[in-house]
């Protein structure tokens, strides 16, 4: 799947994240902050980069502010933002799990 | 002179005293009613500062019984700085996030040393990340009160904020316009501090009754317009909740306190100040009516929910040392059996006794708690300080169990962790952990986890609720720290039970 358009998922409450996400031709960029980098900033990384590899998006600009979600949480606003940002939406949810 | 009152001295001719030469000799106010009753009245903060002998390099002293409302500190240290005073030890009873004014007077050498209960905000991120030459020293309540009696905390001047006093230094909190309730931690200063300055809302006639700080103990009262703001002392650390989560923990601990074995009428109970903590009194209400028990008496901080016991009669007595809302305040003023303790009275371990000790049950608040019970009720899950030390370690020491509530993960941070970032409990006196996933007990109470699993209580061992921690959270990644030390944490007997090391991120 490719991103088409700028899309957004999630809050800014305590426990979430807000994800914004765009479109890019070639690269994948990931910008992430968050309330508990220090202790969970790789982890929260690799759920992204993870998700998004499961999703077969290779390309687009990935703005994470993270409120202390946990990884379900992570996984599900980032699914809901590109399921708003593409056209065509292929990926097999059973397979996302 | 009475010449012959002279004559008679003299000829007795006792060697050593001093003869009598005139009623006014020791005592010249007494030469006029004006200064016999307004010698103590400064016409303004400086010139009671001036009276006051203060000098750089001297100790001074505050209350924070008004918390995130004070305005009795910043007005000082700021007062003092415009006057020239540097290197002085501040010793408050705790700092809260509105002390951030203190930053400044910290970097251009007011304050050099400071003794707390606690911080909060911006002053204690800055000392976290290594503000200060000297590390601050963190003691609980009647820890404070012990390094006083020990002469390490010496105080020169204590400026306590009063809402009302007589021109002799009657004061109290209770009445007046900002009351701010309970002046427990004032007490101790009034009756320690080699110098005692008031600052006062209101002057009203005398004698100012019930006082909570003596005329005895009073050097100076000056006039302020305003001491503190009783709407904010509810903000920060006391709170009600309506958070389903928290209202779960509340009522398992509630629970936990029907069944540990020290339920029964008359008994005693402190409930402190967090979410939950403030709860389980509501649901302690139904448990003392289907029991037909009401309770002897309840300590400490005190919050509307156990007033609200008090009036309704399930709960005998309230011994308040710091009042942690307007209905707690109210209530002191107007109950006869609401008695306002000071935290010597209260927690001091070298107090020739402390009422901690009579306690049946608390419950405590903590950021961290790990596998061997401690707890950390200072530094936040990255390695700052945002929290205080109160009386967690005095009524855990105290009482006959120590209940600690908390949620087993806040965002995405366990609450229970295998080692704390900051130890300010011993674990060893920890009775057990309610969280929302379950109840863990300390080895060292079996018989209160064998009475608590036969109440079909869910009791699970900590590693267990660990382990359900991490599980959901992931493994955290230790904080890092850089070597020198910002902070230094006392236990109550004033021995050093932990140190907090500047914050690196």
């Amino acid at each position: 799947m490719k991103i088409v358009r700028e899309a957004l998922a999630g809050t800014l409450e305590s426990s979430d994240l807000m994800v914004r996400i765009a479109p890019r031709d070639d690269e994948l960029e990931i910008v992430l902050q968050s309330e508990v980098i220090q202790q969970f900033g790789a982890q929260i990384e690799a759920v992204v980069r993870d998700t998004l590899a499961k999703l077969g998006i290779f390309a687009g600009l990935i703005v994470i502010e993270d409120k202390g979600a946990l990884d379900c949480v992570v996984r599900a606003r980032l699914q809901t933002a590109v399921q708003r940002g593409v056209d065509a939406w292929t990926a097999d949810w059973s397979a996302l799990s | 002179m009475n010449a012959s009152i002279t004559a008679r001295f003299a000829a007795a001719e006792i060697a050593g005293l001093q003869g009598f030469s005139g009623v006014t000799a020791s005592a010249p106010y007494l030469g006029s009613r004006q200064e016999k009753y307004g010698r103590k009245v400064a016409n303004s903060l400086e010139d009671a500062i001036r009276a006051s002998g203060l000098k750089s390099g001297m100790t001074i002293s505050f209350h924070h019984g008004f918390r995130e409302g004070d305005k009795t500190i910043n007005l000082v240290v700021g007062r003092l700085a415009e006057m020239g005073f540097r290197d002085l030890t501040l010793a408050p009873s705790s700092l809260l996030a509105c002390n951030f004014p203190l930053i400044e007077h910290i970097k251009s050498g007011v304050i050099r040393r400071i003794y707390t209960s606690g911080m909060r905000g911006k002053l204690a991120d800055a000392i976290s990340h290594g503000l200060m030459e000297e590390p601050i020293h963190i003691h609980s309540h009647g820890g404070r009160v012990h390094l006083m009696d020990r002469g390490e905390l010496a105080v020169d001047v204590a400026f306590l904020g009063v809402s009302t006093a007589d021109e002799f230094g009657n004061a109290n909190a209770v009445s007046g316009r900002s009351r701010c309730g309970s002046l427990g931690y004032a007490m101790v200063d009034a009756s320690r501090a080699k110098t005692v300055v008031l600052l006062a809302e209101e002057l009203v006639p005398y004698p100012n009754m019930p006082a909570s700080i003596r005329q005895d103990q009073v050097d100076l009262i000056v006039k302020v317009s305003e001491i503190g703001d009783p709407a904010k002392i509810s903000i920060g650390a006391a709170r009600m909740t309506s958070n389903p989560r928290e209202l779960l923990i509340a009522k398992l601990a509630a629970d936990v306190m029907e069944h540990a074995g020290y339920f029964e009428d008359g008994f005693s109970m402190q409930t402190g100040t967090g979410g939950s903590a403030t709860a389980t009194a509501r649901y302690l209400e139904q448990k003392m009516r289907k029991k037909g028990i009401k309770a002897g008496f309840a300590l400490g901080g005190i919050t509307g929910s156990i007033v609200e016991l008090h009036r309704k009669g399930l709960v005998g007595r309230i011994l308040d040392t710091q009042s942690f809302d307007a209905v707690a305040a109210d209530s002191l003023a107007t109950s006869p059996e609401h008695w306002e303790i000071s935290t010597n009275f209260y927690a001091n371990l070298t107090s020739k006794a402390a009422a901690v000790d009579r306690v049946d049950m608390v419950i405590l608040s903590a950021l961290e708690i790990d596998l061997d019970f401690n707890v950390n009720v200072i530094t936040g899950s990255n390695g700052v300080m945002l929290g205080a030390s109160g009386g967690h370690s005095d009524t855990a020491a105290g009482a006959n169990l120590a209940i600690v509530v908390g949620p087993l993960i806040r965002s995405r941070i366990p609450t229970v962790v295998k080692r704390c970032t900051t130890i300010v409990t011993p674990g060893e006196t920890i009775g057990a952990v309610v969280t929302d996933h379950g109840i863990a007990v300390n080895p060292n109470r079996p018989e209160v986890a064998a009475r608590l699993t036969a109440a079909g209580l869910p009791v699970i061992p900590i590693d267990d609720l660990y382990a359900q921690a991490v599980s959901l959270t992931g493994e955290p990644r230790p904080v890092e720290f850089l070597d020198k030390v910002v902070g230094v944490i006392r236990y109550r007997d004033g021995s050093v039970i932990d140190v907090v090391r500047q914050a690196a991120g």
